[in-house]
This record gives C-alpha cells, sequence and structure tokens, in this order.
C-alpha cells in the first residue's frame, strides 16, 4: 500500500441514488460507523440508514433548560431572602410568582446555547480543513451533487474490492481521498 | 369538492422548472458574483450618514443627558420608549415566520425566513439601544445584571422592568444563534461556489466547515425543531413583558389585562409589514420572483390583515372597556385620546392600523406588489403612531390637571428615531450583500418534498 487513502468517495447526481447506494453499502456489509453520506440538503430517513439511533442534541437541550431555569431561579431566592432581606411594602421576600418570568427566559436561553454546543460537538465542528475539501468533486456536496464516502478505517474497506463496488453502484465519478 | 372551491390561480410556491443547480446558483451568485449597484451604494451612503448622526446623537447625550430631549414631568417616557417597542416588534415577526410557521409545516415560508430572521436580528439590536440610553446614567446599565459587588445591591426581581432585560437579553442571543447556525449549510455553499481565495476563506470560516454529512443534518434538523419551539414561547413572552412594563403602572390607559395580548398582536401585525416592506423590493431588485411568488406575498398580506384584526379588536375593547367601566379618568383618558391635543394621533393610528388594511380583503389589491408595498409602509407608520399615543396620551394628563403637561419632541428626539432606521438598513444592507438571503438548504427541500407529492399517485 502506498498512500494511505482517506476513503474512497462515490459521486451521484441524485438522492434516490445515495440511499440506494447507502443501502447496498450496508447489506454489503460495511459498518455504519465507516460510511459517510454527504447531501446538499437534510435527507429524510438516510439517517436510519445509517444505522445512526441516537444523537445528544435534545438531551442537552433539556438539561440547559433545567440548569439555566433552576439556577436563576435560586439566583433570585438567595438574593431576596438570603443575601439582602428587605421589606417593601410588606411583600413577602420569596415571590415566587413574580421570579418565574426571568427563570423562563434564561431555560430558553441556556437550552439554545447547549443545544448549539451539542450540534457543533457532534459533527466535530469547527473544522475549517478536512480531506474532503481537497476533492474539486465534492465542492458540489453543498450544491446540487450527493456523495458517499467509505473510509479506509472500515474494516471491509480494500481500495481495489471498495472501488469495484462503488462502481457498481452506477455513480457518476468514484475518486480516492487522500489523507491530509 | 373542486367544483365547489374557486380555482386556485396562483402561482406555486417555488417555480416548477427550478433544481438544486439552479437554487444554488442563483442565490449565492447574489452574494458571490453580483456587481454592487449604485442603488446599494446609494442605500448603503445614506444609511451611513444616519448611522452618523445617530453617533453624534449618542455623543450629544453622553454628554449633555437627558435633557436634550422633549421629555419632562409628566411626560417622562416618550420617543424613546416607542422607538424601543415599535424595533423589538419588528423583530417578533421574523421569529413567528421562521419559528411558527416551520411548526405548522408552511412550506411556502423556506423562501422568507432568512431575511425574516435577518430583519429580527438587526431589529432586536437596534432597540436594545434604546432602554439603555434612556437609563440617564447609561454607563451604570450592568446594574440591572444579578453579580455579587461591593455595593450589596441586586436587581428588583418583582419588577417587570427587571424581566424585561432578562427577556430581550435571551431574545438577542437566541435570534442571533437561530439565525447563525441555520446559515452555516448556506455559507458552506458560499464556500465551495467563491470564484476567489479570499471569498472561500471568509465563508470558510463563517460555515466553520459545514460539510453535509447525514448525522450533521439530523443533530441541525432536531436543534432547529427544538429551537423553533422555543422561539415561538420566546415571542410572546418577550412581548407581554414589554406590555407589562405599561400594565404593572397604576396609570389609566396602561394599566389593563389585555395589553400582553393586544402588544403580542401588534408584534406580528409589525413585523409581517416590515417582511413585506423588505421582501416586495428584494424579489424585484434581486430577481428572486421564483423564490418569492405572488403567492407569498398574498399569504404575508393576508396574515397581515389577520394579526391587524386583533389589534383593532384591541382598540376597540380598550375604548369599551373605559367606558363601561365608568372610572372617570379612564374615561377622561379616552377622551383625550380621541379630541384632546393628541387626536391626530389617534385617528392616524386609525387611519393606518384600522381603515387601510381593510383594503387587504381584495384580492385584486392582494396581488397587487405596489399597494401591499404601501400598505405595509402604512401598518409601520400606524404602529409607531400606536406607541406614541399608548405612551404619551396615557401620561400627559393624568389624576390632578395642575400637573398636566405637553410633551413636544426636540430635533434629538427626531434624529434619534430616524437614526434607527439608518443602523437597521446599515446592518441590512451589508446582509444582503454578503450573506445568502434566502434558505438555500430549505429551498431545496422544498422542491424535493414537491417532487414527492407530484410522483404520489
Amino acid at each position: 500500500m502506498s498512500v494511505r487513502l482517506h476513503g474512497l468517495l462515490a459521486e451521484f447526481a441524485d438522492a434516490e441514488h445515495l440511499l440506494a447506494a447507502v443501502r447496498r453499502a450496508r447489506a454489503d456489509g460495511y459498518y455504519a460507523s465507516g460510511i459517510e453520506a454527504y447531501s446538499p440538503y437534510p435527507i429524510e430517513g438516510l439517517d436510519k440508514e445509517l444505522g445512526a439511533r441516537h444523537h445528544r442534541v435534545a438531551f442537552w437541550m433539556l438539561i440547559g433548560a433545567i440548569g439555566g431555569g433552576a439556577f436563576t431561579y435560586w439566583l433570585e431566592w438567595h438574593s431576596a431572602v438570603v443575601n439582602y432581606p428587605i421589606n417593601i411594602g410588606g411583600r413577602p421576600l420569596f415571590s415566587w410568582p413574580a421570579f418565574i418570568p426571568p427563570a423562563v427566559e434564561m431555560a430558553i436561553l441556556w437550552a439554545v446555547l447547549l443545544g448549539v454546543l451539542a450540534v457543533l460537538y457532534g459533527a466535530r465542528l469547527p473544522r475549517v480543513h478536512h480531506p474532503l475539501f481537497a476533492n474539486h468533486e465534492f465542492e458540489r456536496a453543498t450544491s446540487d451533487h450527493f456523495f458517499l464516502l467509505v473510509r479506509g478505517d472500515d474494516p471491509r474497506f480494500d481500495a481495489q474490492a471498495t472501488q469495484q463496488f462503488l462502481a457498481g453502484l452506477s455513480p457518476l465519478s468514484v475518486v480516492a481521498v487522500a489523507q491530509e | 369538492m373542486s367544483a365547489v372551491l374557486p380555482r386556485d390561480t396562483l402561482p406555486p410556491v417555488i417555480a416548477p422548472d427550478e433544481t438544486n443547480a439552479s437554487i444554488s446558483a442563483k442565490i449565492s451568485d447574489a452574494a458571490l458574483r453580483r456587481p454592487t449597484g449604485w442603488l446599494w451604494i446609494a442605500g448603503f451612503g445614506l444609511a451611513l450618514l444616519l448611522c452618523g448622526l445617530l453617533f453624534v446623537g449618542i455623543c450629544w447625550l453622553l454628554y449633555a443627558g437627558l435633557g436634550i430631549f422633549g421629555l419632562n414631568i409628566p411626560v417622562a417616557w416618550s420617543f424613546f420608549i416607542a422607538n424601543y417597542v415599535w424595533w423589538i416588534a419588528i423583530g417578533m415577526g421574523g421569529t413567528f415566520i421562521s419559528a411558527a410557521m416551520y411548526l405548522t409545516r408552511q412550506g411556502w415560508r423556506n423562501s422568507i425566513n432568512r431575511f425574516a430572521e435577518a430583519m429580527t436580528v438587526f431589529a432586536v439590536s437596534v432597540s436594545g439601544i434604546f432602554p439603555i440610553l434612556h437609563l440617564g446614567r447609561p454607563w451604570f446599565f450592568y446594574w440591572l445584571f444579578p453579580y455579587p459587588d461591593v455595593m450589596n445591591l441586586w436587581p428588583q426581581w418583582r419588577s417587570s422592568l427587571e424581566w424585561d432585560f432578562w427577556a430581550i437579553l435571551a431574545y438577542l442571543i437566541v435570534s442571533i444563534v437561530y439565525w447563525y447556525i441555520g446559515m452555516l449549510p448556506d455559507l458552506a455553499t458560499l464556500r465551495d461556489r467563491a470564484p476567489t481565495l479570499a471569498q472561500a476563506r471568509f465563508y470558510g470560516l463563517l460555515s466553520l466547515g459545514w460539510r453535509g454529512e447525514a448525522r450533521h443534518w439530523m443533530r441541525l434538523e432536531q436543534f432547529n425543531l427544538i429551537t423553533a419551539g422555543l422561539a415561538v414561547t420566546l415571542v410572546f413572552s418577550v412581548h407581554s413583558m414589554v406590555a407589562l412594563d405599561f400594565s404593572e403602572g397604576l396609570v389609566p390607559g396602561w394599566h389593563e389585562t389585555i395589553f400582553p395580548p393586544f402588544f403580542v398582536a401588534g408584534a406580528l401585525f409589525s413585523g409581517f409589514a416590515m417582511v413585506l416592506v423588505l421582501g416586495i423590493p428584494l424579489r424585484k431588485w434581486f430577481g428572486f420572483e421564483a423564490y418569492l411568488t405572488e403567492r407569498h406575498i398574498v399569504n404575508m398580506a393576508k396574515m397581515m390583515l389577520a394579526a391587524g384584526l386583533f389589534v383593532d379588536y384591541s382598540y376597540f375593547s380598550e375604548i369599551f372597556t373605559a367606558f363601561y367601566s365608568m372610572d372617570k379618568y379612564d374615561v377622561a383618558m379616552t377622551m383625550h385620546r380621541v379630541v384632546g391635543p393628541y387626536a391626530w394621533v389617534f385617528w392616524g393610528t386609525v387611519l393606518f392600523n384600522v381603515l387601510l388594511i381593510q383594503l387587504l380583503w381584495f384580492p385584486r389589491i392582494r396581488r397587487n406588489a405596489a399597494a401591499v408595498f404601501v400598505i405595509a409602509l402604512g401598518v409601520l407608520i400606524g404602529m409607531w403612531l400606536e406607541r406614541f399615543m399608548l405612551i404619551v396620551t396615557s401620561l400627559y394628563e393624568d389624576f390632578l390637571p395642575s400637573a398636566w403637561g405637553m410633551f413636544w419632541p426636540t430635533l434629538w428626539d427626531i434624529l434619534f428615531l430616524i437614526g434607527s432606521i439608518g443602523l437597521f438598513f446599515f446592518m441590512f444592507l451589508l446582509f444582503a450583500r454578503l450573506l445568502p438571503m434566502l434558505s438555500m438548504f430549505e429551498l431545496r427541500k422544498l422542491v424535493a418534498s414537491q417532487r414527492r407529492t407530484e410522483a404520489r399517485p
């Protein structure tokens, strides 16, 4: 083996071909973690074909909502009841209904902020350089073409056999992606 | 069934010959290759000039203090608060289009949500200037924030003004994040289509290296869905808190339980109007007729009319309740509004927000882009007048006749209003020049879903 490959990249003209290709690759024994499917818009059902079952965006958003809301509410209680209790017109120190609005707003804010972190971390972004970007063909992945990548670290990957397998899926092109 | 319904003569939400390639090419070329026209330069120059005026105004305000404005006792709130409510209300419409119509699967919203969200971000940013500069000593604005300081000062958590601070803070950050994260895939398209290395680097950094892998899409979609749900909550809660700033006060004309829903309706009304005021020229100048079709204008006009009717009902209800309560202060306040020295503000509001929008009942007018544009512009003016009316005519003649007094704006009052419009257009024109104005990946999704419906027998 002369050059270590990042993987082999097959290019398709439409979403149906990509979906069929992913199905064939999975049926052929490639691991879901070893293949990647690129499309210019989210394709319904593609993630299921890739065997992705759970991802933690909703979970982290829930954690953010609970954490942000609870902390704000605690802060309001602490500052108004413990740290600086002051009687204004006989209003209760712990005015619990009036403390709800800021807590709700902060729950929403922290849910969204943790959600963004979960999206970016899950996609390992930001990463402005990537082996795929060296391929001229891949520039169309964000415009109008669809790509299937079989990564070199898939146990079933074999430069020649995988090349033949991809060529059998009637792609527009199959190119080798060099490692960085 | 189809024999009973009138024939739908409107064009489809997206021209049938549009493909993934043509969407990517047309929308990204508007940012990448389109020469900067003289119209853009002229508009940008004017906006820059107004920003300069705003800057001069802010410097003078910081030096001389709030005395440069026409406000005094009894009218201690005026232009600044009206501007603030007006701008933040405009922002609400953008979030509503982008979030609530995403949740209700209104496919046609895919071509307007991007610039509507941009409008939200800029309008909320502009609105935030006003309450801070109105503090008297704006350099202490951070006292609103709870932090362990040596003076042992804590914010007053029971006050709706403090709630407002948290609401705006959350709303501003959430709308920026929602807008930017939703734009990543389109920034990646610009990166990959950039004709020069400098552009590729610029958009490459902005897109954070987005590649469009299926699992990345899945996470982004889930984030967008949940954030949309949260953003709708924000629209209603934030503007309700803006309304509570007023209704917590014991002033006739402010102390009303109808204020929160009334303000939210007004927010959506002016937000839809601003989307039309921005969208109709964009469509023409950038040749986006294939994406922003006649159907979009008609639909938006209908939504603006619906929101307007809610607002009109609130006007009616306010007046009715004042007389029904037989509270002599409420009745007097209402009479001052209708026939007092500020009657022209009341009748101007009625003209723009009640009478003019009734034209939108006619299909011929809804389908006429120029007419809809003029009506929407009228709504923006009417909504500003309404804010002014609610604030000033509630304050200028309150309980004791000995404490009555008029409010006259100074030149600085007017300069800050015009300057804020300049700042908004400064940001919006930069957006129109540099960033993807329509959401390309959502339009591709729309095309794909239409193909699927057509293929179905």
